[in-house]
C-alpha cells in the first residue's frame, strides 16, 4: 500500500462456510511470505557458523512442536499423528545432513541450503505414485516453514497468545492451528484454501463464527490491521470498506443477529403445529464438534450421523476404539434424546487408498454402502462392534443404507446378530433392543416398503439418492441438474407410498435427505405424515419457526391438492403462492433465494 | 554383529504415514546401522522420508539389514511391528 494513499475498498467472492456477519480488524496468521534469502559464505568459519545457525532452528523448531503435541494431547486427549510425523522430518538424518552439505559445500546461507533441500524433496515427492505419498511433501513444506521463520529470528506465532478481538486471515490453517484457537478473541476466518468440508470451515461452524474460506488470495490483499468485514452467509469479505458498505452492513448485522437471536430463543421449543401434531426434529451431523451448535440450534436427537468421515482423510482404517470413541461421544451427549447412527456409506475407493479397487464408471451404482459392507464383513463388523458397545451410553439407533431389497436387510441383520452374539460371550454390554432402520432411498425399496417394513423398526427417506435413482439423473452432470425436482410428482407419490406402507406396519418414518430441511417443503412434509424431519443444524430455528405457525390440517389439504396436479411445475407454483401467502415474513414475494 | 532379513508386507495401507513413523521410532532408539533395501533401492531405516519414498505398498517385500550391537534386537522388535501389521487389524 502507497503511503498517505485511501485504501481501496476490496471485494472478494469465496465459499461461505459458517454463516453470519462480522467485521474487525484482520489479522494476518503467519502468512508474511518470507522470501527466501541467498547470500554467500565467504570463510570456513562463517560457514561453521551458519551449519550452528542451522542446528540451533532446528532445535527451536523442535521445541514448538513439542509443546503443540503436549497441548493438542492436553487438551483433545488424543495423540496428533502429523505432529509426530512433522518432529520425525525436523530430526531426519537424510533430511539434516542433505541441506548441512548444502551449506559446506555451496558454501551458501541456511535458508538457501534448505530450499534446495526442499526442492529435491518436492521432485522425489511428485514421482511418487501412491496420491497419499505424493500428498506427504505437504508435511515436508510445513515443517520447512517454520525452520525458515526460526532462522529469520521470529518466533512462530501461536494462535492462542492472540489478545485482541480479530478476524483471523490465513492462507490456510492447520488442525495444529485450528485446534489452539482462543474462542473469545476470534470474530471470524478468511481462508485462500479450502471447502465446505474443510477442516477451518468445520471449526467455525462449531464456534459459530463466520467463515468464508476458498478465497484465492485474501492473504496478499489484507494486511494486519485493516479493516474487513467478513459475510458468511454470502461467502463474501470486503477489505477496507468505506463508510457506505461499513453502514450497510452494520445494519445487515443487525438484522441477521435480531433474526438469529429470535430463531435461536424459540428453537428449543418442539416442533409442533397448532393443532398439536408433533414432529421430531433431527440433526444431520459428520463430526462430534458439531453437536452443541445442534443442539443449541434446537434439535431432539441426531437423526443422521454419517460416519464415512472416520474412514477418509486417514492413513490407516480406523480401529474399533477410534470408532467407539465417536460413537460413545455422539449418543452419550446429554443434549440429544437418541442418535442415529448410518453405516458406513461411500465406495471401497473411499478407504483410504487401496489401489486394488478400480475405479467405477458409474459409482453411485456401484460397489457401494451396504454392498461394500456385505462383501467386506470384517470390516462391516468392526464398526458394527463399536456401535453396539457405545448402544449402553444413551439412545442409539442403527441406519443401513442403500438397501435395495429384502435379502440385503436380512444379511446385515444376520451380521449384526453375530456380532451381538459375540460380544454377549465376550461379557460386553449392550443395547439388546438396540432399534435398527434402513435408508429408503432405491426405488425397488420404495416398492418392497411393506416387506422391508416388517424387517425393521423405522425407516428413513434419503431424498438425495431416491431422487437421482428414480428420475435416471446423474447429478455430477450439470446438464440434466434441472430434473432434479423433490415436487416431481412422482417424487411425492413415492414418498407417500413409504409413509402410508410403513405405518400400516406401526413403523415410523424419518427423512434425512436436503428436502428435509427446506422450509418451502414443510407444509408438504408434515401432509406426507413424516415422523421425523433431520437436517442440517442450521436449518433447524427455521423450519421449526414455520411448523409451529402452520396446521396439520391445511398441510393435509395442501398435499390432497398437489397430489391431483399432474406436473412438477403446477405444483410449486401452487405451493408458492400457498406459502408466500401464507408466510409472508418468511417466504418475500420478490425474494427469488428460496427455491 | 549383522543380521539380514527380508519381509513381506502384510497390512493394509503398506508403508504409510503411520506404519513409517511406527518403523522409525522403533529404530531411532538403537545404536545400530539400519537400512531399508527395496528392488535395489536403499535408504537409512531410521529417516521417515527415506521410508516414505521406498513406497512400499502392500504384498511388497523389503529387505532390512542392522549392523551393531543391538543388531538382534533391532531386527526382533521391527519384524515384530512388520509380521503385527503395525496394529492395524
Amino acid at each position: 500500500m502507497e503511503a498517505g494513499a485511501i485504501k481501496k475498498t476490496i471485494v472478494l467472492k469465496g465459499i461461505g462456510v459458517s454463516p453470519g456477519i462480522v467485521n474487525g480488524r484482520a489479522y494476518l496468521f503467519n502468512c508474511q511470505d518470507l522470501p527466501t534469502t541467498y547470500y554467500k559464505l565467504d570463510t570456513k568459519v562463517l560457514v561453521s557458523k551458519e551449519v550452528k545457525r542451522f542446528r540451533n532452528a532446528l532445535k527451536a523448531s523442535s521445541r514448538e512442536l513439542l509443546e503443540i503435541k503436549e497441548r493438542i494431547s492436553r487438551k483433545e486427549g488424543i495423540e496428533p499423528l502429523f505432529v509426530d510425523i512433522h518432529i520425525m522430518i525436523l530430526k531426519d538424518k537424510m533430511f539434516i545432513r542433505e541441506t548441512v552439505e548444502n551449506i559446506r559445500e555451496r558454501r551458501v546461507n541456511a535458508e538457501w541450503a534448505l530450499k534446495l533441500t526442499l526442492v529435491k524433496y518436492r521432485d522425489i515427492f511428485k514421482k511418487m505414485g501412491d496420491e497419499y505419498i505424493r500428498e506427504r511433501i505437504n508435511d515436508v513444506e510445513y515443517v520447512s516453514e517454520r525452520i525458515l521463520r526460526n532462522l529469520s529470528g521470529k518466533s512462530c506465532e501461536k494462535i492462542s497468545d492472540i489478545e485482541e478481538e480479530v478476524i483471523i486471515i490465513a492462507r490456510d490453517l492447520s488442525p495444529a492451528d485450528t485446534i489452539q484457537i482462543n474462542t473469545e478473541k476470534v470474530l471470524g476466518f478468511a481462508t485462500d484454501i479450502g471447502g465446505k468440508t474443510s477442516h477451518t470451515a468445520i471449526v467455525a461452524r462449531s464456534m459459530e463464527i463466520p467463515a468464508v474460506v476458498g478465497l484465492e488470495r485474501v492473504a496478499r490483499q489484507i494486511q494486519t490491521g485493516d479493516h474487513v468485514i467478513i459475510d458468511g452467509t454470502a461467502g463474501v469479505v470486503i477489505i477496507n470498506p468505506d463508510p457506505e458498505i461499513l453502514k450497510r452492513y452494520e445494519d445487515k448485522k443487525k438484522h441477521y443477529q435480531i433474526m438469529a437471536k429470535n430463531l435461536i430463543r424459540n428453537a428449543a421449543l418442539p416442533a409442533v403445529t397448532r393443532d398439536n401434531y408433533r414432529v421430531e426434529i433431527g440433526a444431520n451431523i459428520e463430526f462430534v464438534e458439531e453437536i452443541p451448535s445442534a443442539v443449541s440450534h434446537g434439535t431432539d436427537g441426531v437423526g443422521l450421523y454419517r460416519t464415512e468421515f472416520i474412514y477418509v482423510n486417514k492413513e490407516q482404517l480406523p480401529t474399533e476404539e477410534e470408532h467407539f470413541l465417536n460413537y460413545k461421544r455422539v449418543v452419550s451427549d446429554p443434549g440429544l434424546k437418541w442418535a442415529t447412527i448410518r453405516t458406513f456409506d461411500l465406495g471401497g475407493d473411499k478407504f483410504v487408498s487401496d489401489p486394488r479397487l478400480a475405479e467405477e464408471m458409474n459409482p453411485a451404482m456401484g460397489l457401494r454402502a451396504i454392498r461394500f459392507c456385505l462383501r467386506e464383513v470384517d470390516l462391516f463388523k468392526v464398526q458394527l462392534r463399536a456401535i453396539l458397545r457405545a448402544s449402553i451410553h444413551g439412545k442409539t439407533k442403527i441406519l443401513f443404507p442403500m438397501i435395495s431389497g429384502v435379502a440385503e436387510i436380512r444379511e446385515a441383520k444376520k451380521i449384526l446378530c453375530d456380532v451381538k452374539e459375540e460380544l454377549r460371550n465376550e461379557g460386553v454390554p449392550i443395547d439388546e433392543n438396540i432399534e435398527i432402520g434402513i435408508m429408503i432411498e432405491v426405488p425397488s425399496a420404495v416398492m418392497m416398503a411393506d416387506k422391508l417394513a416388517e424387517e425393521v423398526d423405522f425407516f428413513s427417506i434419503g431424498t438425495n439418492d431416491l431422487i437421482q435413482y428414480s428420475l435416471a439423473i446423474d447429478r455430477v452432470n450439470e446438464r440434466v441438474t434441472y430434473l432434479y425436482e423433490p415436487l416431481h410428482p412422482a417424487i411425492l407419490r413415492l414418498i407417500k407410498h413409504v409413509v402410508d406402507a410403513g405405518h400400516d406396519a406401526g413403523i415410523k418414518i424419518a427423512m434425512c435427505g436436503e428436502m428435509a430441511g427446506e422450509p418451502f417443503y414443510s407444509l408438504i412434509l408434515l401432509g406426507l405424515g413424516i415422523d421425523e424431519l433431520s437436517m442440517t443444524p442450521l436449518a433447524i430455528p427455521r423450519m421449526k419457526n414455520i411448523i409451529r405457525a402452520a396446521t396439520l390440517k391445511e398441510s393435509k389439504n395442501l398435499l390432497d391438492t398437489v397430489m391431483s396436479f399432474s406436473m412438477v411445475k403446477e405444483i410449486e407454483e401452487y405451493v408458492r403462492s400457498y406459502m408466500v401467502k401464507r408466510f409472508p415474513e418468511d417466504f418475500p414475494i420478490n425474494n427469488a433465494s428460496y427455491r | 554383529m549383522k543380521e539380514m532379513k527380508t519381509f513381506t508386507l502384510k497390512n493394509e495401507l503398506g508403508l504409510h504415514a503411520r506404519a513409517a513413523a511406527m518403523l522409525v521410532a522403533v529404530s531411532s532408539n538403537f545404536k545400530s546401522k539400519i537400512l531399508f533395501e527395496r528392488d535395489g533401492k536403499e535408504i537409512n531405516g531410521k529417516s521417515i522420508l527415506g521410508i516414505l519414498t521406498l513406497a512400499c505398498p502392500k504384498g511388497s517385500s523389503i529387505t532390512i539389514s542392522a549392523e551393531g550391537d543391538d543388531a538382534r534386537e533391532v531386527m526382533e522388535q521391527l519384524g515384530n511391528l512388520i509380521e503385527g501389521k503395525f496394529g492395524e487389524d
